[in-house]
């Protein structure tokens, strides 16, 4: 196997007496998109600024392509960056910024301004050469960001939370340029967000962080389907959580509810068990079905094509469990708060967690 | 697995070899600013701590000033006069203030420039003024006395001029804090039903608060420091900053003069200090989400503003109009045909022509060099990385010179740089030298102003010149000095302006061949020739005016040039 192109190896970083990374490792291998999600203050900014060069961190080793880069200074380092500020030059045009780095490597003059052409294009904004950034919206504003980090074809894209400034729509379109441009170029690409819903969209892997440990680090669909701690449970996607105790045999206990399975544990040991909204199924339930269990609607909230749905079951013990019915089933059956219905849950999806 | 919590020793990180530029360049700042500020500072210090011939005497000079009942009265004497001067002008700048911003009255524009005009004069313009107004032969001596007071020399005097020469100082103060007035608090209030005298005292008065406090140390501060003033028209009655002069000057007792200084200095480290703490608060009070606030039109509230600030700006008219009107006349007060005589004796009188030239010299190269001092130092400290123990230490010193008066600095400059010892000594005399002392003196609000201009850029600038390999010298270049061009011009601005009427620092340091004109209005006013004296500070007027509309211009100019890429 090839070696991984970025290997971070034991990044510690600490602030006075305040640890903001502990130990980090993680190997990422050449042309992925790598996302580092977390909530504010659990060191993937720091992480991010470390692997650029302009933090230093207090112990571990970087390496870049096999180069170690642990203590170079940026500007001796290989990549391109993009910050939430866009830090576009107010006083240069649009072409003036995308050629600021190219300008330095004295190439001739007609090169330059067909790679920014090129450049522009590349992002969508073709014939923007002549404007001044304060013309250009915020979503294009970035994507001139984005051009600029591109266009002296570093081997490494860093993105610190590139469209957290931006509306919802544009933020939503330009993640997925964003995505096509990565594959288009296939430059490795390290992206930081707070916003789950866009690393889970856009990365190749995502690192869950939390309080400057990785809790996890999965594709998409592992983080979200297969959550490795309570944290990454709750910050990724909406779940339900509910009090259970380990019962003899392996199975758990919730409620008044048997489930049979492998969870290991002393039995009477207590613990939460974890399950997402659309986990809980309304159709196709067949008559004699096994975890199948009566519940009755106590508040509905309307989210366009799905709703979220809040019932009580008492099968399931007291507290209340949110599930995602669509909004045709819901009128299908003519439900509304009050109404009660079947539900089946799917024993596979619960998580478990002490 | 636990993740063991070591604390591994610091990775040093490699300097980029281009950094070690910077890091020079933040060493030379550092060593002129103690070599021009430090140094001499300490120098007081150590004259107050030793007896004429250089001997160390701990605190005896101090005890030997407490025992001077002279020396005392003057030190009374000051106080009562700067918090009198404090008690009256605060008040009335608070008024002027509230009605620039939050009544609907018109001509505020208009209001506003005459209040500034005060600034663009020497201080003691005002005390001359008021000797034409009150003086022996004053036109409203009469008037005066009739008040009960018997002359205007001495304490009416200094507290009346002080008053023309601290006002825009607190005005400028308290519009600030005026104007940070959240409107949402204001329309909750009358949303509530809140009346308007408890909105002034409950939403108002508070929000101004650290204002007034800033606004009244200043203007103590402002007064008791001030020498030109109590020296045109104190008369016999002595303050501090008369009593420096005369002890260091006159009687060459240079452990007393330092002694006074360094009393001189308390309040204004005082006021620095809470100043600063200050500064810190009032950030707060206003969130980026703060709606302004926009006065309703209300009938009586605006006319009374009107009436109020036309009152104020006709009194700063008379005071200026005064020394315009009586240096053109011929004899005051009998012969009052106009005349060019003052100005032409003033010009033909080549030391006044020569002083005027100084003046011009000094506040142009002041405005240079100290701009880009001044830019300089604030760009290495905000916009470069590295070499912690330098940066601090100069930002320390940048904050200094706003915490030391005129008087202290330029006592400073003669005790270190007249010093047989020092080889800086050549300096001391020359036109460099007094150019390096207001440099010095004026640094920290040139310095304030870069600071905040490059506060205002995009932190990331440097770190995507770095990603793009890019040296930071570009940057500056291309990008940092373009958007801060009128920034640069304030400095440059409030450095010249300030050079052309500072009294109280080069008093100390000139040579006859360096004298400057607003030391030549004080020499004048010794000599009895007040015809000429009052000429020469509308002179010096005249000449802050044209330099302020110049670099007016020079802003508007690229203000036009820079339309291009600001929304």
């Amino acid at each position: 196997m090839d070696l991984p192109y970025l290997q971070l190896e034991g990044i510690t970083k600490q602030f006075g007496s305040f640890t903001a990374l502990k130990g980090i490792a993680l190997d990422i291998p050449k042309g992925e998109f790598i996302c580092f999600l977390g909530p504010s203050g659990c060191g993937k900014t720091t992480l991010l600024r470390i692997i650029a060069g302009l933090e230093g961190q207090t112990a571990g080793t970087i390496r870049q392509a096999g180069r170690d880069i642990s203590t170079l200074p940026p500007a001796q380092r290989d990549y391109g960056i993009v910050f939430q500020s866009y830090a576009l030059f107010p006083n240069l045009s649009v072409a003036d910024n995308v050629a600021y780095g190219l300008v330095n490597r004295r190439e001739p003059k007609a090169r330059i301004r067909a790679r920014v052409s090129e450049l522009v294009a590349l992002v969508g904004l073709p014939g923007s050469e002549g404007k001044f950034p304060a013309q250009l919206s915020g979503g294009q504003q970035q994507r001139i960001a984005l051009a600029r980090a591109l266009a002296t074809s570093p081997g490494l894209l860093l993105l610190d939370e590139p469209l957290s400034a931006l509306d919802a729509i544009v933020r939503v379109q330009l993640r997925q340029e964003i995505k096509r441009l990565q594959r288009q170029l296939g430059v490795t690409t390290i992206m930081v967000t707070h916003d789950q819903e866009e690393a889970l969209s856009v990365a190749d892997r995502i690192v869950v962080m939390n309080h400057g440990v990785i809790e996890q680090v999965g594709t998409p669909l592992q983080v979200y389907r297969e959550p490795a701690s309570a944290f990454v449970a709750d910050f990724v996607g909406r779940i339900n959580t509910l009090p259970a105790c380990v019962a003899p045999g392996g199975a758990l206990q919730i409620g008044r509810s048997l489930i049979e399975g492998d969870h290991v544990g002393e039995p009477g040991r207590a613990v939460t068990v974890y399950l997402r909204p659309e986990d809980v199924l309304a159709r196709p339930i067949a008559p004699g079905e096994r975890h199948v269990f009566d519940a009755s609607i106590l508040a509905i909230e309307f989210l366009g094509a799905f709703c979220l749905v809040t019932v009580a079951a008492d099968a399931l013990g007291a507290k209340p469990l949110q599930v995602v019915l669509s909004l045709n089933f819901l009128s299908e059956q003519a439900l509304a708060v009050g109404s009660t219905l079947p539900l089946k849950l799917l024993p596979e999806r619960l998580r478990v967690f002490a | 697995m636990t993740v063991g919590v070591r604390v591994a020793p610091s990775l040093q990180q490699q300097v980029d070899p281009r950094l070690r530029v910077a890091h020079a360049g933040l060493l030379l700042v550092l060593l002129l600013l103690l070599a021009f500020l430090a140094a001499p500072l300490l120098a007081i210090l150590q004259q107050a701590l030793q007896d004429a011939t250089g001997r160390y005497v701990g605190l005896a000079n101090f005890i030997a000033y407490a025992q001077t009942p002279a020396l005392l009265d003057s030190l009374a004497n000051s106080l009562w006069v700067s918090a009198l001067v404090t008690a009256i002008v605060i008040p009335l700048a608070f008024g002027f203030a509230y009605a620039l911003q939050r009544s609907r009255m018109r001509f505020k524009p208009l209001l506003r420039g005459i209040t500034l005009l005060p600034l663009l004069a020497p201080s003691l313009l005002s005390a001359i003024s008021l000797i034409y107004w009150f003086g022996n032969q004053g036109v409203l001596k009469g008037a005066m006395q009739a008040l009960g007071i018997a002359q205007i020399y001495g304490a009416p005097g200094i507290v009346l001029a002080e008053c023309f020469a601290v006002f825009p100082h607190a005005l400028m103060i308290l519009l600030t804090a005026l104007g940070a007035a959240d409107g949402r608090l204001y329309e909750a209030a009358a949303a509530m039903g809140t009346r308007p005298w408890r909105r002034f005292f409950t939403i108002t008065l508070p929000g101004a608060k650290y204002g007034l406090i800033s606004a009244a140390l200043v203007s103590f501060t402002l007064v008791i420091t001030d020498f030109g003033i109590p020296k045109v028209i104190g008369g016999n009655f002595n303050v501090l900053a008369t009593d420096v002069f005369k002890l260091v000057i006159g009687q060459q007792d240079f452990q007393k003069g330092a002694v006074v200084a360094l009393l001189l200095l308390a309040p204004a480290v005082f006021t620095f200090a809470v100043d600063r703490w200050v500064a810190g608060r009032q950030t707060a009070l206003l969130t980026a989400r703060a709606v302004p606030y926009r006065p309703a039109p209300k009938a009586w509230r605006d006319g009374l503003a009107a009436a109020f600030c036309a009152l104020v700006a006709a009194l700063l008219l008379a005071m200026m109009g005064m020394a315009l009107f009586a240096s053109f006349a011929s004899f005051w007060p009998y012969n009052l045909t106009p005349t060019l005589r003052h100005y032409s004796m003033g010009l033909v009188d080549a030391e006044v022509g020569t002083a005027f030239a100084n003046s011009l010299t000094m506040a142009a190269a002041t405005a240079v060099f100290g701009t880009a001092l001044v830019f300089a130092g604030a760009y290495l400290l905000e916009k470069t990385q590295g070499a912690g123990g330098l940066r601090s230490a100069v930002r320390l010193l940048a904050m200094l010179p706003m915490a030391v008066p005129g008087l202290v600095l330029g006592l400073g400059y003669i005790f270190f740089f007249n010093a047989p010892a020092n080889p800086l000594g050549g300096l001391y005399h020359t036109m460099a030298l007094l150019t390096i002392c207001t440099i010095a003196h004026f640094y920290t609000t040139g310095h304030l102003t870069a600071v905040t201009a490059l506060k205002a850029l995009d932190a990331e600038f440097e770190a995507v010149s770095a990603s793009l390999k890019v040296p930071f010298w570009v940057t500056l270049r291309r990008v940092t000095l373009p958007i801060c061009t009128p920034a640069l011009i304030d400095i440059a601005r409030y450095f010249f302006i300030n050079a052309m009427t500072t009294i109280s620092a080069v008093v100390f340091l000139y040579a006859p061949e360096t004298k400057v004109a607003a030391i030549a209005i004080l020499n004048l006013d010794e000599a009895g020739e007040m015809g000429a004296a009052a000429a020469c500070a509308v002179m010096i007027t005249a000449a802050s005016s044209l330099a302020m509309l110049a670099f007016s211009a020079l802003a508007w100019i690229v203000d036009k040039k820079n339309q291009a890429w600001r929304t």
